[in-house]
C-alpha cells in the first residue's frame, strides 16, 4: 500500500483507536505506545476526548515510526472501534482514506455512513464475543491482540508491556488481560494488511515520555527546586509530575488560591535565592501578568511555562492552538523587556525549559516557555532529550562597602545579594530605583534602568540554540513550537517532490535576533511562516521585527486540529 | 544602610536604614516602623536573617526604611510573595507589612488563604480606613457614613469588614489588635506574633492624619482588652464580634501546630530520570 514518508524516508504507520467511556481506549493506547517502544522504535501517541469530564468517549492516535516521529499523519492507516457511540465526534480528527482498514467488532452496530462509505477495507472480528469466554475478559484487550498481530508486534513483547502498564491492578486481572491478546492475536486473519514493522538492528535508549513530564523534568535539570502554581488544563501534569519529584530533590510545590498568587510566591521564592517556576495556560498567564512585570523590574528571576490551548476566554481548554504569543510577547505594561521561547517538540520540552531556567538565573530575567496541549499531553517515544552547555548561575553579590542591587555593570547584569548575606542587605523594589535601589522618579535613573534591562537581555550570546534549521533550499519554511514537526515533514515531501526547502523553526523567540533570522533567510524566494493561530501572531511579530522580506507569506491555522503535513505541503505547491 | 554589619547587641536603630520616609509628619506609621525595629532588637534576630514583605501603599513603603532584607512588591500581593519565599526558605525570619486596602481589597482573597496555610509569617496590617497613598478613597474598613471623598460622596453604605473576625474564620492561629499611639504594647504583640510558629496577623490602628484627621480620636477611644487571651475560637469569635473593634491586646491564640521541617534531596536527577527509560 502507499504509505507516507517522512525525511529519513522510514516509513510510518498511523493507528487510531476510539470507543465510548469505559470502553478501555486509553489502556489500549499505553500498552501499544510501551510496546512500540521495547520492540525498538518511535511513536507519538495523542489524545482526544469527548466534552465529558471522566468517562466519555475517547480516541488515542498514534503515529509510529523508526526515527523520532514529530507530527500525526494527514489520515491513519488503521481505525479500531470498539464501538461506534458518538465516534463522528472524532471524525475530523481521524480522516481515513479508501487505503485505511476499519477494525471494528460486528455486535457494536453497523459503521457510521462517513466511515462505512470512505473505507474499502473493513475486519470485523467479534472482540465482546471472543472476550466473554474468558473470565473477567475484556474487548478492548482482544481488539489490542488483533490490531498489535495485524502490524506486526511480537506477542511477548505486548504481554510484557501489559504486565507493566497494568501490574498494581491485581493477579488476577493481569491473568485475563493476557489470554485476551493471547485470543486476539490467534483470531487475526492469515490476511497480511500491513508490512509488519520490523525492529532496527541496534537498539538506542529511548524514553517514554509526555510533553508536560519533559517539561517538569526540564525544570527539575534546570535547578528549579520551588514552583506554586493553579490547577489549569492543559498544564497540571506538569505539576502532578513536579509534586513528587521535586520533593525527592530537595524542593517543594504550593498549591496557591489563583495565579495572581502563584506567579508572586515563585517572586518570592526566587528572591530568597531558589530557582522557581509556575506552569499555567492563556487564562493564568493573563492574570500573572501584573507579577511578571515586577519580577521585570525587580530583576527577580521566574519562569512561567505556559500550555497554550484554544483561547480567548475559556476557548477549548482540551484542544491545542498556538494563540498565547502575543500575549506572551506583548502583555506586560510599561517597557518590561524579557525572554520567550518555544519547544519545537515533546523532546524539546525538556531541553527548552531547562534552558529558560538557566537563562533567567543568568540573567536575572522573566522567561516565558510556549508549548501546547498537542505536546504537553501527548506521550512520545524519544531519544534521551539533550541538555544546555550553559551552566546558568546567578551573578552573585560579594562582599562590598558598598552594596548597590542595581548597579550598572560590565554586562548589564548587576550582582545580587541573597538574604543571609549580612553585607548587601537591600530592599528589591517595583518602585523603579536608582543603582542603590532606592525608589526613584528621576530621569536618568529610569532611562538607566530602563537600559540596563533591556541590554542584558540583548547583548548575551545566546549561541545556536536560538533556532533549529534544517535542510537547504529556495524554499524557506519559517515556524515555531509544535507546528515545527509537521512543517519538516511537509519540507521533507517538498524536498522529494524536487523543491528544495529549508525549515527555520524558532525557539528564541523574544528577543529575536533579526540579524541571524535575515542570514538564514536572506537568501529564500519562497518564504512562508506556519504557525497554529487565527490571526497570524508569528508573522506579524516578524513583520513588526522587519525580519522579513516583503514577498513572504503566512500560513495560520486555529486549533483544535492539527496543522497537517500536506496543507503546507499544498500550499506551496499551489505557487506562493 | 551600608558598610559593616552591625555587631550585638543590636539596637533598634540598627534595623533603620538611612532612607527618610515619605510620610506625612504625625502619620500613624512611623510609630509601626519603630516598634517593629524595637521587636527585632529585642529578639536579636540578625538583620540578614530577616526580611520585610510589603504590597503598595503609604504603608507598604516601610520596609526601604528597615535595614533587613526587603521586598517592596505590587499592590495586593505581599502575602504571596512572603509566602513564597517562607515556603524556600524556612529559616529566615518573614514579615509582611501593609495597608487595609491593600490586605483587605485588592489582596483580600490572599488574606483568606495565608489565614488558613498557617505559615510562619508575622502579618501587620496599618489600619487606617481609607486609601492613603492614592489620596482618601474610602476602604473595605471605612465606616459606612464616610463621606469625605468624592468617589463615596454618601458613604460607602456598606457593612466595614471585620479583619480579626476573618482572619478567625479563616483560621489564623495569632490574632491580635494594636494601636500606633501605644508603641510599647505593639511591641509587645510584634515580639509575641514573631515569635509564634504559625500565622500571626496583627491588626494595627495607625491613623492616617491626612485624609482621615478624626482619628486623632482614637487615642481616646482605643482601650485595652479586659478578658485574658484565649485559645477557644468559639469565645474568640464572640469576642471580635461584640466588642468595638477598638480593643486592644491578644485576641486569639491557638496552640501551636508542629510544622514539618524542609525536605532533603533523596534522589539526583539522573536517579528521577530511569523512570522514562524504556526498558530493552
Ligand atoms: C493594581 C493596582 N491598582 C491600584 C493601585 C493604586 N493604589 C496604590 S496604593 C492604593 C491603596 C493603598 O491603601 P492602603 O493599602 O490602605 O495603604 P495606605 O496608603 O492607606 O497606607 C491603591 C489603590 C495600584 N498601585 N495597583
Ligand atoms: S497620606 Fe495618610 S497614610 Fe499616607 S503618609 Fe500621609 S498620613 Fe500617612
Ligand atoms: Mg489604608
Amino acid at each position: 500500500m502507499d504509505r507516507k514518508t517522512d525525511l529519513t524516508e522510514t516509513s510510518t504507520l498511523s493507528v487510531a483507536i476510539v470507543g465510548s467511556g469505559g470502553s478501555g481506549v486509553v489502556t489500549i493506547g499505553k500498552i501499544l505506545l510501551e510496546s512500540i517502544a521495547r520492540f525498538g522504535l518511535f511513536a507519538l501517541m495523542s489524545r482526544s476526548s469527548g466534552p465529558q469530564i471522566r468517562g466519555g468517549e475517547s480516541a488515542v492516535m498514534l503515529r509510529i515510526g523508526s526515527s523520532p516521529v514529530d507530527s500525526l499523519d494527514d489520515d491513519f492507516d488503521l481505525l479500531l472501534a470498539l464501538d461506534w457511540l458518538n465516534a463522528e465526534r472524532f471524525s475530523d480528527e481521524i480522516p481515513i482514506t479508501e487505503n485505511s482498514l476499519i477494525l471494528a467488532d460486528p455486535d457494536k452496530g453497523a459503521l457510521p455512513d462517513h466511515y462505512n462509505h470512505t473505507a474499502n477495507r473493513q475486519l470485523l472480528t467479534p472482540l465482546s464475543e471472543l472476550a466473554k469466554s474468558i473470565e473477567q475478559g475484556r474487548a478492548n484487550m482482544v481488539g489490542l491482540g488483533v490490531l498489535s498481530s495485524l502490524i506486526g508486534l511480537p506477542r511477548t513483547i505486548v504481554c510484557e508491556a501489559a504486565r507493566d502498564t497494568l501490574g498494581q491492578k491485581g493477579a488476577a486481572v493481569l491473568e485475563a488481560t493476557l489470554k485476551c491478546i493471547d485470543l486476539g492475536y490467534s483470531e487475526t486473519p492469515e490476511e497480511r494488511y500491513f508490512a509488519p514493522l520490523s525492529a532496527p538492528e541496534t537498539i538506542q535508549p529511548r524514553w517514554n515520555i509526555s510533553g508536560n513530564e519533559a517539561s517538569g523534568f526540564g525544570a527539575l535539570q534546570g535547578g528549579v527546586r520551588f514552583v506554586a502554581a493553579y490547577p489549569i488544563t492543559p498544564a497540571s501534569e506538569i505539576l502532578e509530575w513536579l509534586a513528587p519529584n521535586l520533593e525527592k530533590s530537595g524542593g517543594s510545590l504550593v498549591q496557591a488560591e489563583d495565579e495572581l498568587a502563584s506567579i508572586n510566591m515563585i517572586i518570592g521564592a526566587s528572591f530568597g535565592g531558589v530557582p522557581s517556576l509556575t506552569a499555567t495556560s492563556g487564562p493564568g498567564l493573563s492574570l500573572m501578568m501584573e507579577g511578571l512585570g515586577l519580577a521585570v523590574a525587580s530583576e527577580t528571576p521566574v519562569v512561567v511555562s505556559n500550555v497554550m490551548r484554544g483561547g480567548p476566554s475559556t476557548g477549548i481548554p482540551t484542544k491545542s492552538e498556538q494563540s498565547d504569543l502575543n500575549l506572551a510577547l506583548y502583555g506586560f505594561h510599561g517597557d518590561a523587556p524579557h525572554i520567550v521561547l518555544s519547544a519545537l517538540s515533546i523532546r524539546d520540552c525538556a531541553f527548552t525549559t531547562e534552558w529558560a531556567v538557566k537563562l533567567a538565573e543568568t540573567l536575572q530575567a522573566v522567561a516565558i516557555v510556549l508549548t501546547d496541549q498537542s505536546q504537553g499531553q501527548a506521550r512520545a517515544v524519544i531519544q534521551p532529550p539533550s541538555r544546555t552547555s550553559l551552566e546558568g548561575k546567578r551573578k552573585l553579590a560579594s562582599a562590598t562597602e558598598h552594596y548597590q542591587r542595581y548597579a550598572l555593570s560590565e554586562d548589564d547584569v548587576s550582582p545580587m545579594a541573597i538574604p543571609g548575606d549580612s553585607n548587601c542587605i537591600y530592599t528589591a523594589d517595583g518602585l523603579e530605583h536608582n543603582q542603590q535601589g532606592v525608589p526613584s522618579a528621576m530621569a536618568e535613573d529610569h532611562q538607566r534602568q530602563l537600559d540596563k534591562r533591556r541590554q542584558k537581555l540583548t547583548r548575551f550570546d545566546y549561541g545556536d540554540d536560538w533556532a533549529e534549521i534544517t535542510g537547504e533550499g529556495d524554499i524557506c519554511l519559517i515556524t515555531w513550537g509544535s507546528a515545527t514537526g509537521a512543517t519538516r515533514e511537509a519540507a521533507a515531501r517538498l524536498n522529494r517532490a524536487g523543491h528544495p526547502t529549508q525549515v527555520l523553526a524558532v525557539r528564541l523567540l523574544a528577543p529575536l535576533s533579526v540579524e541571524r533570522f535575515r542570514q538564514v533567510t536572506g537568501s529564500a524566494a519562497k518564504l512562508l511562516v506556519v504557525e497554529q493561530n487565527h490571526g497570524g501572531q508569528f508573522f506579524e511579530y516578524l513583520n513588526a521585527q522587519r525580519a522579513l522580506p516583503q514577498q513572504a507569506q503566512s500560513l495560520a491555522q486555529p486549533g483544535p486540529l492539527p496543522i497537517r503535513p500536506n496543507v503546507i505541503y499544498n500550499r506551496i505547491m499551489q505557487g506562493l | 544602610m551600608h558598610g559593616p554589619p552591625p555587631k550585638p547587641p543590636l539596637k533598634a536603630k540598627d534595623y533603620k536604614s538611612d532612607v527618610k520616609p515619605i510620610w506625612c509628619a504625625g502619620c500613624g506609621h512611623f510609630a509601626v516602623l519603630s516598634a517593629i525595629t524595637k521587636a527585632l532588637a529585642h529578639l536579636s534576630l540578625p538583620p540578614e536573617q530577616v526580611a520585610l514583605v510589603s504590597g503598595i501603599g503609604c504603608s507598604s513603603r516601610l520596609p526601604a526604611y528597615t535595614h533587613v532584607y526587603g521586598f517592596h512588591g505590587i499592590h495586593g500581593r505581599a502575602l504571596p510573595i512572603a509566602t513564597g519565599l517562607k515556603a524556600a526558605r524556612d529559616d529566615l525570619t518573614v514579615l509582611v507589612t501593609g495597608g487595609d486596602g491593600d490586605g483587605f481589597s485588592i489582596g483580600g482573597n490572599h488574606f483568606m488563604h495565608a489565614c488558613r496555610r498557617n505559615l510562619d509569617l508575622t502579618y501587620i496590617v496599618m489600619d487606617n480606613e481609607v486609601y492613603g497613598m492614592t489620596k482618601g478613597q474610602a476602604s473595605p474598613t471605612t465606616a459606612p457614613d464616610w463621606e469625605q471623598n468624592s468617589l463615596t460622596p454618601h458613604g460607602t453604605g456598606l457593612p466595614s469588614f471585620n479583619p480579626a473576625a476573618i482572619a478567625l474564620a479563616s483560621g489564623a492561629g495569632f490574632i491580635a489588635r494594636g494601636f500606633s499611639g501605644d508603641p510599647g504594647g505593639l511591641t509587645q504583640l510584634l515580639i509575641e506574633g514573631i515569635l509564634y510558629p504559625g500565622f500571626s496577623f496583627i491588626h494595627v490602628l495607625s491613623p492616617c492624619i491626612t485624609y482621615h484627621p478624626e482619628q486623632k480620636e482614637w487615642k481616646q477611644s482605643v482601650h485595652a482588652l479586659t478578658e485574658n487571651t484565649t485559645a477557644d475560637p468559639v469565645i474568640a469569635a464572640q469576642r471580635v464580634q461584640e466588642n468595638d473593634r477598638m480593643a486592644t491586646g491578644l485576641l486569639f491564640k491557638a496552640p501551636s501546630a508542629q510544622r514539618q521541617g524542609s525536605t532533603q534531596a533523596a534522589a539526583s536527577t539522573q536517579q528521577i530520570s530511569e523512570q522514562f527509560l524504556v526498558p530493552s
